[in-house]
């Protein structure tokens, strides 16, 4: 399908979604279903990723800043930004597209191929509503979480192997923490956690849910969506960076 | 009462319903029959509005769905019971949480109400002890009648079943076959069938549209089709010797007399 066709029909999808809940309670109740699935069930993968992420990118920046008068803390300080700017927000996000795009997709598809969305529109059921803003909702909310907890673990994981491989004492790891922290940093990280999160959930969501032919499409389309989501986070990656952070 | 008019249907070049015009009553169980790949699931997905029709209505009490707004569409649908085709059930839901769904959805009885009514609905399909099994654990059968349970459970005005009785014994058949003839007389409903079992067009056809690749072909009831004289209706009905002998009783017990000639065999 042409790239117009596909943004004209994700628009569509996604206007789709924006009608009165047949019962609240049922929604919420998918709302807190979903919030469980992506988070607990991506909590794992983020954990060691943002470990070993922090882990490498302390040991990475001793090695380049070898000069004698730059203060060992500025370690940590390099260490603390990169991870709150870039790495945690952009890398775990693209871990996530796959791991949560994937998921998303497959099982909306197979909703579709098995006709189990059209069993709840049959009902009188919105599929669009029911099936794809709940997930889209629930990412929106637990993957900013996600990304906070990998900004710290990798930081106690940057603090760790810095200690343990007599890099940095910890003492002076916490001081640089603390040293020229802008609190604006956060918000670029918050920012790009909810950009990614809307991306990832409804890309996946609109391949998903407007699968065609059998059993074979649903494994091709939430390739496709893994791939688009991805490409789409990057894109996006760059034009926040370009606007919040252009000095 | 629903009847359609003039529905013409195409997937790109190939036309799959041609001109099809129909009534489905109230109270009966209307049957449509035809080979496979005849057109039936297209014509009752359009009935339904899974597929929107390329020209032609489909009157509700003489409201056109397809020009329903979103909303009156919602609205009818709650009044509609589905089984399709492949059973469509929910594969992340246990058996009970299926037929249940409709009712968590719609209603706001307490938990011990809709339980009751599950019990009851599985009761009628003659499913007991599957309760709590996965869609995954049960066979094809089980499965068409937890999708007659989940279709029937909010007691719809109109009930769509496409082919409810494929995969089944012919036992557990008649049993769905007088399931759904009891439940269309008792609530009135408007019952419409897709089928291509020969038993249940002559226990249960009150309404019968047979087509034939995507012609509405002829219609008529059970007692018609015994001595209905089209070729393609009698080869595709009784195709075999064994149902032109037992169309030639029945037509002997409700005539009394023997039909000289047997029907031309070119199926
Ligand atoms: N979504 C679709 N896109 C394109 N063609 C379709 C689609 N659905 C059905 N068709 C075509 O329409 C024709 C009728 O199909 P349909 O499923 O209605 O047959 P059927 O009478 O239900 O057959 P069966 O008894 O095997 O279920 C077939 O030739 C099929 O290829
Ligand atoms: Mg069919």
């Amino acid at each position: 399908m042409p790239l117009f066709e596909h943004l004209g029909s994700y628009i569509i999808t996604m206007k789709g979604m924006f009608a009165r809940p047949e019962n609240e309670k049922m929604y919420w109740k998918e709302f807190m279903h979903q919030c469980v699935e992506i988070g607990i069930g991506s909590l794992p993968i983020v954990l060691i990723i943002s470990m070993f992420l922090g882990m490498v990118m302390t040991v990475q920046t001793a090695y380049q800043l070898v000069a004698n008068f730059i203060p060992l803390s500025t370690i940590a300080v390099v260490v603390r930004d990169s991870m709150l700017l870039e790495l945690s927000p952009t890398v775990i996000c693209v871990v996530l597209a796959g791991v949560v795009g994937s998921k998303i997709a497959s099982e909306l598809g197979n909703m579709r191929i098995s006709e189990q969305i059209d069993a709840l529109e049959i009902m009188g059921i919105n599929t669009k509503t029911y099936l794809i803003l709940p997930k889209v909702l629930a990412s929106l909310i637990v993957v900013p979480m996600l990304i906070t907890l990998s900004i710290v673990i990798s930081l106690w994981g940057g603090r760790f192997v810095g200690e343990a491989a007599g890099i940095i004492n910890s003492t002076i790891f916490d001081e640089g923490l603390l040293r020229d922290f802008n609190p604006f940093n956060v918000t670029v990280a918050m920012v790009k956690a909810v950009t990614f999160a809307l991306l990832i959930s409804s890309i996946s969501a609109y391949f998903g849910y407007n699968v065609k032919g059998g059993a074979l499409e649903i494994g091709r389309s939430s390739t496709l969506a893994v791939v688009v989501s991805c490409i789409l986070i990057l894109l996006a990656d760059y034009v926040i960076t370009l606007i919040l952070l252009n000095p | 009462m629903i009847k359609l008019q003039n529905i013409k249907k195409s997937f790109g070049e190939r036309t799959v319903l041609h001109d099809i015009s129909a009534e489905f009553l109230p109270g009966k169980c209307n049957l449509i029959i035809g080979t496979s790949g005849s057109g039936k699931t297209v014509l009752m997905k359009l009935l339904v509005g899974l597929f929107t029709p390329d020209s032609g209505q489909i009157l509700y009490h003489g409201d056109d769905m397809v020009q329903m707004s979103r909303e009156e569409r919602k609205e009818l649908r709650q009044q509609i019971g589905m089984l399709f085709q492949g059973s469509a059930l929910f594969d992340s839901m246990t058996v009970e949480q299926n037929v249940m769904f409709p009712l968590d959805m719609f209603t706001k009885d307490s938990y011990a109400t809709k339980l009751k009514r599950v019990n009851e609905v599985l009761d009628r399909v003659n499913l007991k002890d599957t309760n709590k099994k996965y869609p995954a654990e049960i066979s094809g059968g089980m499965k068409k009648r937890v999708g007659i349970a989940r279709a029937i459970v909010l007691n719809p005005q109109y009930l769509f079943c496409d082919e409810p009785n494929s995969g089944l014994d012919p036992q557990t058949s008649m049993v769905i076959d007088k399931l759904i003839k009891d439940l269309t007389v008792e609530f009135n409903t408007t019952t419409i069938i897709n089928t291509h079992d020969m038993n249940s067009v002559m226990e249960i056809g009150d309404n019968i549209l047979y087509m034939y690749q995507g012609y509405k072909q002829w219609t008529g009831t059970k007692e018609d089709i015994i001595f209905s004289t089209d070729e393609k209706l009698n080869s595709f009905i009784f195709a075999s010797e064994f149902l032109q002998d037992a169309k030639n009783m029945r037509m002997l017990e409700m005539t009394g007399k023997y039909p000289g000639q047997t029907p031309p065999t070119n199926a």
